[in-house]
């Protein structure tokens, strides 16, 4: 039974970058969810929330065709790189985030709606700015929905498959990732290396989750009671 | 930010420090005029009215509803009117003529939330400090040090703010405001949830740092202990408008319209004239308008500004009339009126009795005063009633 670690190295490397990605991006559109007050929101929450029920052929095939050399983007790309963003690490990263986005922005703007008014108030009268009410006081009573988001996009991530299929294919050190080297060697009849491969990463996702849970609790009991 | 509000607060308050132990000039006045749309429970009611707060405490009072939050949050900026203007002195916070409209961080507008709203996940000193940005680590030091000790809890410094107890969190709270040095004050309810004692020597505090800092201090009460605590000028909210001001003891104790006295809690409103006035006493007598065909029921009552036979009305608290079963002797109170109990009704622990002595009263008493009088529908009873009870309003 051989184990593919670059494949398991390379989705690591994913959902890093991936996580770590989503917390910034994550941050102003969770904010502008839990705080605007524009009539129209619900339609970006809509959008947001698509990639949960969406299925990740779907989201992956619209994500290769916007990264493909006829689309805008893919032409910005490669007129700025030389060569086509998808079937690269590059893309396989912008799929990712797309397809996370939800199980990141909903945990961050839910913990962000949670924190009291009167707080965010207090700050505004004590001569805070917007960003500096966001930085002292919102960020820090939301740490345990950031840790919550932050571990579900991560988590999320390293177990994807369809959109990286369908927008990184399966070139080994590039866009292989442990799903995919699963599901090849299942197709190759290679049960033993599939089961082998598929406990590491169940191994894996379990042990990063039960971290998380154990932080979370800890967090919770020094964050708001909301 | 920070530059803006350093160089507004230089050029508006100059550099006042909470260490400093003389008298400071007095401040800017704060004066609004206002209107403001409100929704509540259904039935819209507007926010409508217009003062001016000197430098000192003026008290905001008036029943839940009556749109005393709302009117502090128009001011913080918290909340914007639909018209009007508010300004510190010459210093505009809002203006619906010109558009103007000071963000709530730049307005050097101190609040004390009635929730407090400390930072729960920062120790007391960082909740000290944290209007002081725009300064330097030193000086935020010393400012913040002075304040927690002038409020007695330099000792909690380094405690979260989750940490401490009801009564600290209130001063934490009164700290964390008044260290920013606002041009104006204003405390909602702070003091609602402590005990009397602890709430005493807080008042006292903030007193003295008023008589160092002489900013207009909008504080909000429901409580007519602390209006008088505290009061040197009260103005009565009712639905959105002013039905009163003036000095506590105007306003709470002659009030000039009956829905203030409705406020006030008078459960016995009369029609009444004039008989005879009684300056060098301080009193007057007037006469009940009876309903029946009972003789004239007198009382004597303070004096006011008025003539023999000018039509008044007055108000007395149920909790301030005694009842006796038998014709009371010796005592300080001048009125003692015969009349006959006309029901009995408990109501939670209290009991209100209704007695008719040519006008009906209502009357509170205890339950164990019910007991031990034996007291019955019927049965013949003197009401006794203290001059200072007696509470005239203009008809």
């Amino acid at each position: 039974m051989t184990i593919d670690w670059q494949a398991f190295w390379l989705t690591l490397q994913l959902a890093v970058t991936v996580s770590a990605i989503l917390l910034l991006v994550g941050l102003p559109v969770a904010y502008w969810i839990a705080f605007s007050g524009w009539r129209w929101k619900f339609l970006v929450e809509a959008v947001v929330a698509l990639p949960i029920v969406l299925p990740p052929t779907v989201l992956g095939f619209y994500v290769l065709v916007a990264l493909g050399a006829r689309s805008p983007l893919g032409r910005w790309w490669i007129a700025l790189t030389g060569h086509t963003l998808a079937f690269t690490f590059s893309g396989l990263v912008i799929g990712s985030i797309l397809y996370s986005l939800p199980f990141a922005v909903q945990p961050f703007a839910a913990s962000f709606a949670g924190v009291d008014r009167k707080v965010m108030a207090a700050s505004a009268t004590l001569g805070a700015s917007p960003l500096r009410t966001f930085f002292r006081v919102i960020v820090p009573l939301s740490i345990p929905g950031l840790i919550t988001g932050t571990a579900l996009s991560f988590a999320h991530t390293m177990g994807e498959f369809g959109v990286v299929l369908m927008v990184g294919g399966n070139i080994p050190g590039v866009t292989r990732t442990v799903s995919i080297d699963i599901y090849d060697r299942v197709q190759a009849s290679d049960y033993a290396g599939a089961n082998g491969t598929a406990l590491v990463l169940l191994a894996f996702c379990f042990v990063v989750l039960v971290i998380v849970y154990s932080l979370n609790r800890k967090a919770w009991a020094v964050g708001p009671a909301k | 930010m920070s530059d803006a509000r350093t160089i507004e607060s230089g050029a508006v308050a100059g550099p006042a420090s909470v260490t400093s132990q003389n008298s400071q000039p007095d401040g800017a006045p704060l004066a609004a005029r206002l209107r403001k749309r409100m929704a509540r429970q259904g039935h819209e009611f507007a926010l409508e009215l217009e003062f001016k707060a000197a430098p000192g405490f003026t008290i905001l009072f008036g029943a839940s509803g009556a749109g005393k939050t709302t009117l502090l949050d128009c001011v913080a900026g918290l909340a914007k009117p639909d018209w009007g203007r508010i300004a510190i002195g010459e210093r505009i916070l809002f203006d619906s003529s010109q558009g103007a409209d000071v963000a709530v961080a730049k307005r050097r507008v101190g609040y004390v939330f009635q929730d407090l709203a400390l930072f729960p996940h920062l120790t007391v000193e960082q909740n000290a400090q944290y209007g002081l940005a725009h300064l330097a680590q030193a000086e935020r030091r010393e400012r913040s040090s002075a304040i927690l000790q002038a409020f007695r809890i330099a000792h909690l410094a380094r405690r979260r703010a989750r940490e401490i107890s009801g009564g600290e969190s209130q001063r934490v709270a009164l700290a964390r405001t008044l260290v920013t040095d606002p041009a104006v004050l204003l405390l909602d309810e702070p003091l609602a949830a402590l005990d009397a004692p602890t709430k005493a020597k807080i008042i006292d505090d903030l007193r003295e740092w008023n008589r160092t800092h002489r900013i207009p201090i909008l504080y909000v009460t429901h409580s007519r202990e602390e209006v008088f605590a505290l009061g040197e000028r009260v103005i009565v909210l009712d639905a959105g408008r002013i039905v009163a001001e003036g000095t506590p003891h105007e306003v709470m104790n002659a009030p000039r319209q009956e829905t203030v006295a409705q406020l006030a809690g008078f459960e016995n409103i009369f029609d009444a004239t004039v008989e005879a006035v009684h300056p060098e006493r301080g009193t007057m007598i007037c006469q009940l308008a009876t309903t029946g065909h009972a003789g004239p029921v007198l009382l004597e009552t303070p004096l006011v500004r008025a003539g023999v036979e000018s039509a008044l009305r007055v108000g007395i608290r149920a909790g301030d009339i005694l009842l006796a079963t038998s014709l009371p002797q010796g005592l300080s109170a001048r009125n003692v009126i015969p009349g006959r109990i006309v029901s009995l009704e408990q109501r939670d622990v209290i009991v209100s009795a209704r007695v008719n002595c040519g006008v009906e009263m209502e009357v509170h008493l205890t339950l164990a005063a019910r007991d031990s009088l034996q007291l019955q529908p019927g049965r013949e009873v003197w009401l006794v009633i203290k001059t200072h009870s007696c509470h005239l309003m203009r008809r």
